[in-house]
């Protein structure tokens, strides 16, 4: 009992570490792509290659002055960058990182829970997340954040039903199992899904960057309209913590979305790689080589996310909330027509 | 009717379905950013690197010494007198006994400011100069946080005995050839040195 304790609260903690260093260093990685997309050299100064530029970022945060609006909700004000912060933490508990792992003959999951809801959880948590957005810029009293927030909530509500639609389509192709494990390790033994879903993953897609507030759907926090969105009023850390829960975010849906259409950290000729070095199921090597294909997805993901952002400008609100409902929710729909019929014809469903 | 050929034909252009999928057009403007990977960086690491300027640049003026190390400033003010800007101001001393070594001829600068805020860089006090004392580097005035300390005085515009500034950059050929003139021998303290060797100091 102790030791299981034990081993789940390293787990919890190298997760927690993980998720944190992720999303700062893909602060980073995100200057230092904008600058490289815009024929810059980027931020070099602060250690090799500007590698500690994370930290003095974060110093920054945490020693400049923080302001709470006298005509704020003092309470609230605080809850939502918290809020925030902890549903894009929370995320992290149901993915599976990497294989198992036989330590002294007992069998350990790298995963922190694989409850059977998983996929219902992840989404649960997410929708969960736009309240802190949503408390926080109401509790801000000011109109630029009320509207941020407001812009916030809207769409990723919008985004989320045409993303749960390619989801069930999703579920249906893997034998109607909502655990994240029985997901990715059924694309251990056949294809990913990725062949079996090519419009669900581009609908998944689409609706990542809506609701990680990523441009081209970074509407809340529109610059040019709404001063700083839902985080105008503010400062210091909370700042910080918005900021940086947008990363976690991003690390987080890029992890879902390797998982769920890319194997997770199954890929391809996995098996003939394990039999040619000779590792059995449970080795910690293979449990590295998974884990390192895992963030190899993750990291292409995370690139492509940024990628989008240096391409693309933003949408206009109506062009957003059309593409939401007009274009991605049809053809959401059609694609689990789509999937019904073709697994009726597999025979992977009856009715 | 059409009044002028300014007019602009408005294009209401209906989208057609390749347009209207959008994705074929993200990727192609995905694909130009992404080819701006490989590219040349446009912007240099500047303290360490900087980038070549032209032969005659005009930047941080230099007060030359002779080939002993003494000073060629005679503060005879034809620089102050030249300036355009009145940037130029100083102060002349005579030189007493000893002091040879440090200045060229009897008569020197005590001080000599140059209000690099008012400096518009045209180098005419380079050319009123007599002595070849004066000369406008390829060097870039430097930032400051106070409006003082662009006054620069000796200290900053005298070159040091042991760094000496290599201004043969800003020596164009006709100016050159002028120097080689048997009485102005002692102006061609660079002479022999590679002429446009880049912009080292």
């Amino acid at each position: 009992m102790i030791t299981f304790l034990i081993y789940k609260l390293i787990l919890c903690v190298v997760v927690f570490a993980i998720s944190l260093g992720i999303a700062a260093y893909s602060t980073l990685w995100e200057r230092k792509l904008s600058a490289l997309l815009q024929d810059r050299v980027g931020p070099d100064r602060a250690g090799p290659f500007g590698l500690l530029q994370p930290l003095a970022d974060g110093g920054k945060m945490f020693f400049k002055e923080e302001i709470i609006p006298n005509v704020s909700n003092r309470f609230l004000f605080i809850l939502g960058p918290s809020l925030v912060m902890l549903t894009a933490l929370m995320t992290g508990a149901v993915i599976p990182w990497t294989k198992d792992i036989y330590v002294n003959g007992q069998l350990y999951s790298m995963q922190i829970t694989d409850i059977n809801i998983g996929v219902l959880y992840l989404f649960g948590v997410v929708s969960v997340g736009v309240y802190g957005i949503m408390i926080g810029g109401w509790a801000s009293n000011n109109k630029y954040a009320l509207l941020g927030a407001i812009r916030a909530s809207s769409q990723m509500i919008s985004y989320e039903i045409a993303m749960g639609i390619a989801v069930i389509a999703l579920i249906i192709t893997s034998g109607g199992t909502l655990s994240l494990r029985e997901i990715v390790e059924q694309q251990d033994a056949g294809l990913a899904n990725i062949v079996w879903q090519p419009l669900g993953f581009i609908i998944f897609f689409v609706c990542a960057l809506a609701e990680t507030n990523r441009a081209p759907f970074d509407l809340p926090e529109c610059e040019a309209e709404l001063v700083g969105g839902y985080h105008t009023e503010y400062s210091s850390m909370k700042l910080g913590l918005f900021l940086f829960a947008e990363y976690i975010n991003m690390f987080i849906s890029s992890a879902v979305m390797s998982a769920f259409y890319f194997g997770g950290y199954n890929f391809p000729f996995a098996h003939e790689l394990y039999d040619a070095l000779g590792l059995h199921d449970g080795s910690k090597w293979i449990a590295i080589i998974g884990f390192g294909a895992y963030f190899t997805k993750i990291a292409i993901f995370i690139s492509v996310f940024m990628w989008i952002r240096w391409t693309l400008p933003r949408f206009r609100y109506d062009q957003l909330m059309k593409l939401g409902w007009r274009v991605l929710l049809p053809l959401s729909l059609l694609n689990l027509a789509i999937t019904v019929v073709v697994e009726f014809i597999r025979g992977n469903i009856t009715f | 009717m059409q009044l002028t050929n300014r007019s602009k034909v408005v294009s209401n252009k209906v989208q057609t379905a390749m347009e209207q999928l959008y994705l074929p057009g993200i990727i192609k403007g995905m694909l130009i950013t992404g080819s701006h990977l490989f590219k040349r960086r446009a912007t240099v690491k500047y303290p360490e690197e900087t980038r070549p300027v032209a032969p005659v640049y005009r930047g941080w003026h230099v007060l030359k010494r002779d080939e002993n190390g003494a000073e060629r400033c005679t503060a005879c003010g034809l620089c102050a007198v030249a300036c355009p800007a009145e940037a130029i101001t100083m102060e002349s001393a005579e030189r007493k006994k000893g002091e040879e070594s440090l200045y060229r001829e009897e008569k020197y600068a005590k001080t000599y400011e140059i209000n690099m805020l008012r400096c518009i860089f045209c180098g005419l006090c380079e050319e009123a100069c007599p002595k070849e004392a004066i000369f406008l580097t390829d060097r870039l005035v430097d930032t400051e946080y106070e409006r003082e300390d662009f006054v620069y005085g000796k200290n900053k515009l005298v070159e040091k005995v042991d760094k000496r500034i290599d201004v043969s950059n800003r020596q164009t050929l006709e100016v050159a050839n002028f120097k080689k003139l048997p009485g102005l021998k002692h102006n061609t303290v660079w002479e022999g040195k590679n002429l446009n060797k880049g912009n080292k100091h």
